[in-house]
């Protein structure tokens, strides 16, 4: 086999000098490193996330924040949406191991064909990102406070994911809450066909009767936390994708005014694809950190 | 292939030493191609499966959970998603395929994680435990209403 054939070469003359003992080249080991040093920085998030979650008495279920699909309105569908955004993270990763093995076959309009596939791959996952945050921020929620029923959205501040309120505590906040807020409450979730303005001069009995015989949910409020690590973790996972993105283009226009082919060698693109392939391998986690568990 | 590269151009040691190659993996095209289609089905089959052990854990929770068989497949998951890692790592970053000591290099420090992870979960569950014994307000505000049993639920309403 090759691979023993190295191995054999390496034990006899790799360290004597002259030459790279990981046979290898210098920029490839230094991304390697880098990678490496990139993967504590998101180790070290993902477990300061574990360690504040594991304080916590209560921590909201994925399944519950993350149901929307955009175009599906109030379609109660847990994790389709961020399975489809991990699936694309595969594929562009698949169309990047062809985009270097072309290059290694120093074919240049494969590099060419699947270095943009990888790169509309990766505007596509940017793009589900940016519906998934709009989403969660814009979104507002029942949720108990003080006593009464607010509306709120996932932010850094706020957390409309805590337990499901019911029974007497719920018909108490129902009738301490402003007519204005169920009026909105029951306008976006189309249980009356009457309008806004109408629902809110409607007696507080009467709307808190429609509220409490839907199926909405009233929570309380949820550990803050959550807002902030999930917006940093993905944000900063997105800002890898993102320069992996900007990285695979000035590949793509590289490889178009022929700099690899005057060089010789497809090398870079090589240590363009280790760069992505660790922007889907830090998305494993993520996923499974955030979304699976 | 090594004789693509042009010693005058380019200091890689495949240039340098053209009797050692760069490229480790030398498969042809063919068998390149099956190999990647392999460990691409084989990374959709596995998140299949993390997302159908999702939904479990989402159907199981609408009812009365059963702690342990969560963290169970909560458990599966985990080892699932090291095995995807551990798929993308060696084939599509062809970490496999580099010398041993090189691979070391990347995967000791790596090791770090196993103290890393351990010591900091241990470390929040032990401020929880302290909080729920010392905080009675926090205990009493977070804790889940599952947690209590019904015996002890309507004798709390009665005391307020």
């Amino acid at each position: 086999m090759a691979h023993e054939a190295t191995v054999n070469t390496h034990r006899t003359k790799w360290w004597s000098g002259g030459k790279s003992p990981f046979n290898i080249e210098y920029g490839k080991v230094m991304m390697w490193y880098f990678l490496m040093s990139d993967a504590f920085t998101f180790g070290a998030f993902l477990i300061s996330y574990g360690t504040t979650r594991f304080s916590q008495n209560f921590w909201p279920d994925p399944n519950v924040v993350f149901n929307a699909l955009p175009g599906a309105g109030h379609a109660n569908l847990p994790l389709v949406f961020v399975s489809i955004m991990t699936f694309i993270l595969i594929i562009s990763s698949v169309t990047m191991v062809l985009a270097v093995h072309a290059g290694h076959n120093r074919n240049k309009a494969d590099v060419q064909k699947w270095l943009l596939w990888t790169i509309i791959g990766g505007l596509a996952f940017l793009g589900c990102q940016a519906l998934e945050w709009h989403h969660l921020l814009t979104a507002e929620h029942a949720t108990l406070i003080d006593g009464k029923i607010e509306l709120i959205s996932q932010t850094t501040r706020h957390n409309p994911w805590g337990q499901l309120v019911h029974g007497p505590e719920l018909t108490a906040a129902l009738q301490n809450s402003s007519p204005e807020t169920l009026a909105t409450l029951i306008h976006e979730n189309h249980l009356s066909t009457a309008s806004h303005a109408e629902l809110a001069k409607m007696p507080v009995d009467q709307l808190a009767q429609m509220v409490s015989s839907s199926d909405i949910h009233v929570r309380e409020t949820g550990p803050v936390a959550f807002g902030g690590f999930f917006y940093g973790i993905t944000g900063f996972h997105g800002f890898h994708v993102f320069s992996g993105v900007i990285i695979n283009i000035v590949m793509l226009l590289m490889t178009r005014s022929n700099v690899f082919e005057n060089k010789g060698h497809y090398l870079m693109i090589e240590k363009a694809g280790l760069y992505w392939h660790f922007v889907d391998l830090v998305w494993v986690f993520v996923f499974l950190c955030f979304y699976l568990i | 292939m090594s004789n693509h590269y042009d010693p005058t151009k380019d200091i890689s040691p495949s240039a340098a030493y053209p009797e050692v190659s760069v490229h480790h993996h030398h498969s042809d095209d063919a068998e390149f191609k099956k190999r990647v289609k392999k460990t691409t089905i084989l990374l959709s089959v596995i998140t299949v499966i993390e997302l159908a052990i999702g939904f479990l854990i989402y159907f199981l929770h609408k009812g009365e959970p059963p702690y342990f068989f969560i963290l169970l497949l909560k458990g599966i998951v985990c080892i699932l998603t090291l095995a995807k890692a551990y798929y993308i790592v060696s084939v599509f970053m062809h970490l496999g395929d580099e010398i041993r000591n090189f691979i070391m290099t990347i995967v000791v420090p790596l090791a770090l994680f196993i103290w890393f992870i351990i010591a900091f979960l241990a470390d929040g569950q032990s401020y929880k435990n302290l909080r729920n014994r010392y905080d009675k307000h926090f205990e009493e505000t977070t804790m889940p209403s599952s947690h209590t049993t019904p015996a002890e639920a309507p004798a709390k309403g009665e005391g307020h």
